[in-house]
């Protein structure tokens, strides 16, 4: 049976005529999840999202109901609300829709979050690129304050909360959480160390925070929608919902693509929905989840057993999409933004991309990432130019391998994974391109440095 | 700092308009450093880049010091200390849009646009830049221009772009519109 969609979080905003007003949300059942919401008790929302299995849609997939339980609501300090919309991943792409064409819908998520954690003021940081983007939210939070979904005594329960629109400076760091609580206090973006700058004790202003990804507020409006346990059938157990796949790259159809978690595989995500590799062309490997994760070639086999002792032997075709069998296969689902390269690229100018992309957007604090990022981007440049030298191959890898775990935040990872996972499978093709180089044979006309 | 106290001519002093946004801006915040952000998008806006009398005027509104608006004002690529083309043309440079050609469609924009990437072009039309991912990667290459966004602009249509490019230089509305969804601007 070919893979199917099953759109969730953009069922209403693929529907032809559907606008980002307020009546118009309103009209396909909107802030009814909120009704739902504040008729419970707060500690009895989070315990819906808890037994939803809802796993946090910004890249590292932790339990939202576990992040919450985390927050420190002894202290007396304010507690803060804080949407990550600052999506900037390379290969993702699916908080722009949310927010370019059902605001409302990540709204209510907000408020019904705010509502479970008691926060009374939350702050969406967006990409400062988002114009636009931040003018509708700014139009659909005014709308929903006058209809009492937002603001002063929500819904008549006496309960308020205030919504600011944060725009940010694009700077991919501040996408990490700590990063992004740093930029909000008006200060460059530089992440902070953890501990003891857990977010959920001294976070914003140093007081108890928690960091949402903005899918994952729609994910929490469908939550309550659908009530806990009913949500946690969707998908698999251990990750429940729908995964968003940002498909870019060389494939017919890019595009966005909704599926339960864990109902379809990689192989038919790319061959049945994107219509597979351009003609004349093979699909060479993939990205599966965002620029950090790690690259999957075509034809690797994975064989391993599962957390619950189903034992696997996979293809790249054959991994399920969902988190655990992704990580299984040594990488992650990361965000969902699966870039596909096929047999027109030269693998290593694709390295070499992606390198200048991480020496570009070190925060600069923690010198293995600010002097390994640049390294290995000078190091991939060289070579694409025509200087590199057999021994370059080794020390891509001893680079990565002396800043992944030695910084403060992940961008240390994101910076060595792809090195880290290309290295041992793209060797001979780095080889042959060094050669060629040298020997001044032609290289593929895809320029991609 | 590269801007001297000479050029602080009167000219260059901010709208009134803009100055009387400040207040209300600092006041959504629970703590007001929070607002040199939004402010320094606001004088962004209004003059098209940042000076350092902007700078000194923002940290007595949040009160902090100069220099830690400086340090935010260099950390984040958007911000800008010198002046740019009626047209801020960024082309994304990042995997996904390379791939379906942005490399070469740089090269043919510098050709038609006149400028090299990283300058402005000598009529003083148009900055052209890469930039990194602008999440859109689905519609590579992807070209941001101002705050309208345009979706895949292929190489071999550079020409054609650029020559829309150049009629948007009469119109006044052009990315100030809501984007409509379908439309080829739609996303800024």
């Amino acid at each position: 049976m070919p893979a199917v969609e099953r759109p969730l979080i953009y069922a209403n905003l693929r529907q032809p005529g559907y606008t980002v007003d307020i009546d118009c949300y309103l009209r396909h059942g909107g802030y009814e999840a909120l009704k739902k919401a504040v008729a419970l008790k707060p500690e009895d929302v989070c315990k819906e999202v808890e037994v939803s299995g809802l796993r946090g849609r910004g890249g590292a997939g932790f339990p939202t109901g576990m992040k919450w339980k985390f927050l420190d609501r002894k202290s007396g300090k304010p507690i803060y609300l804080v949407v990550n919309a600052d999506e900037s991943e390379p290969g993702t792409y699916k908080d722009r829709q949310i927010i370019y064409q059902d605001p409302h819908q990540m709204l209510e998520g907000i408020a019904i979050t705010a509502w479970a954690i008691q926060a009374k003021q939350a702050f969406i940081y967006i990409r400062g690129e988002f114009v636009h983007g931040a003018k509708i939210l700014e139009r659909a939070i005014a709308e929903a304050k006058a209809k009492g979904f937002l603001g002063q005594n929500i819904l008549g329960s006496g309960y308020s909360c205030e919504v600011i629109i944060h725009r940010g400076g694009g700077c991919y760091v501040c996408g990490e959480e700590t990063g992004l609580i740093e930029s909000l206090e008006g200060k460059r973006g530089y992440p902070r160390i953890k501990p003891p700058y857990f977010p959920a004790v001294l976070g914003l202003y140093n007081c108890p925070t928690i960091v949402n990804n903005a899918e994952t507020m729609a994910q929490v409006k469908h939550v309550i929608a659908f009530g806990g346990a009913e949500f946690a059938k969707i998908g698999i157990p251990g990750d429940s919902g729908t995964h968003i796949w940002c498909v870019s790259g060389l494939v017919k159809r890019p595009g966005l693509y909704e599926i339960e978690a864990g109902k379809a595989t990689f192989g038919e995500l790319l061959h049945d929905l994107c219509g597979g590799p351009l003609d004349g062309r093979k699909i060479k490997a993939i990205i599966p989840g965002g620029s950090s994760t790690k690259i999957l070639k075509i034809g690797e086999r994975f064989k391993g057993k599962l957390a619950n002792g189903t034992e696997f032997d996979w293809a790249v075709e054959d991994i399920p999409l969902d988190s655990n069998s992704i990580a299984a296969c040594g990488t992650g689902l990361g965000t969902g933004g699966t870039i596909v390269l096929d047999d027109s690229v030269e693998m290593i100018q694709a390295l070499s991309n992606l390198n200048a992309f991480y020496a570009h957007e070190t925060c600069g604090q923690c010198t293995p990432c600010r002097e390994g990022s640049l390294w290995l981007s000078r190091v991939t440049k060289r070579i694409t130019t025509g200087g590199g030298l057999e021994t370059d191959v080794p020390l891509l890898l001893d680079i990565a391998n002396q800043v992944a775990g030695r910084t403060i935040c992940a961008h240390g990872e994101a910076v060595a994974w792809p090195v880290q996972s290309a290295v041992p499978k793209f060797k001979d093709e780095y080889l042959e391109s060094i050669r060629k180089r040298q020997q001044g044979e032609a290289v593929p006309p895809l320029k991609l440095i | 700092m590269h801007e001297s106290p000479a050029s602080s001519a009167p000219a260059r002093v901010l709208k009134p308009e803009t100055l009387a946004q400040a207040p209300a801006i600092i006041a959504q915040y629970p703590q007001k450093r929070s607002a040199t952000m939004p402010l320094l998008h606001l004088v962004q806006e209004d003059r098209g880049y940042i000076t350092q009398e902007d700078m000194t005027w923002v940290a007595e509104q949040v009160g902090v010091t100069p220099m830690q608006v400086l340090e935010v004002v260099t950390f984040y690529p958007m911000y800008r200390q010198s002046p740019i083309g009626r047209r801020h043309v960024r082309v994304c440079r990042t995997l996904s849009c390379a791939l379906r050609g942005s490399y070469a469609l740089m090269e043919n924009l510098e050709q038609s646009l006149n400028c090299k990437r990283g300058e402005t072009s000598p009529d003083g039309d148009f900055t052209l830049e890469f930039v990194e991912c602008i999440a859109d990667c689905g519609c590579g290459p992807v070209v941001h221009v101002d705050a309208a966004m345009h979706e895949n602009v292929k190489p071999e249509d550079a020409g054609q772009f650029a020559a829309q490019l150049k009629a948007t230089l009469k119109d006044p509305s052009y990315g100030q519109n809501p984007p409509v969804p379908g439309t080829p601007e739609w996303n800024g």
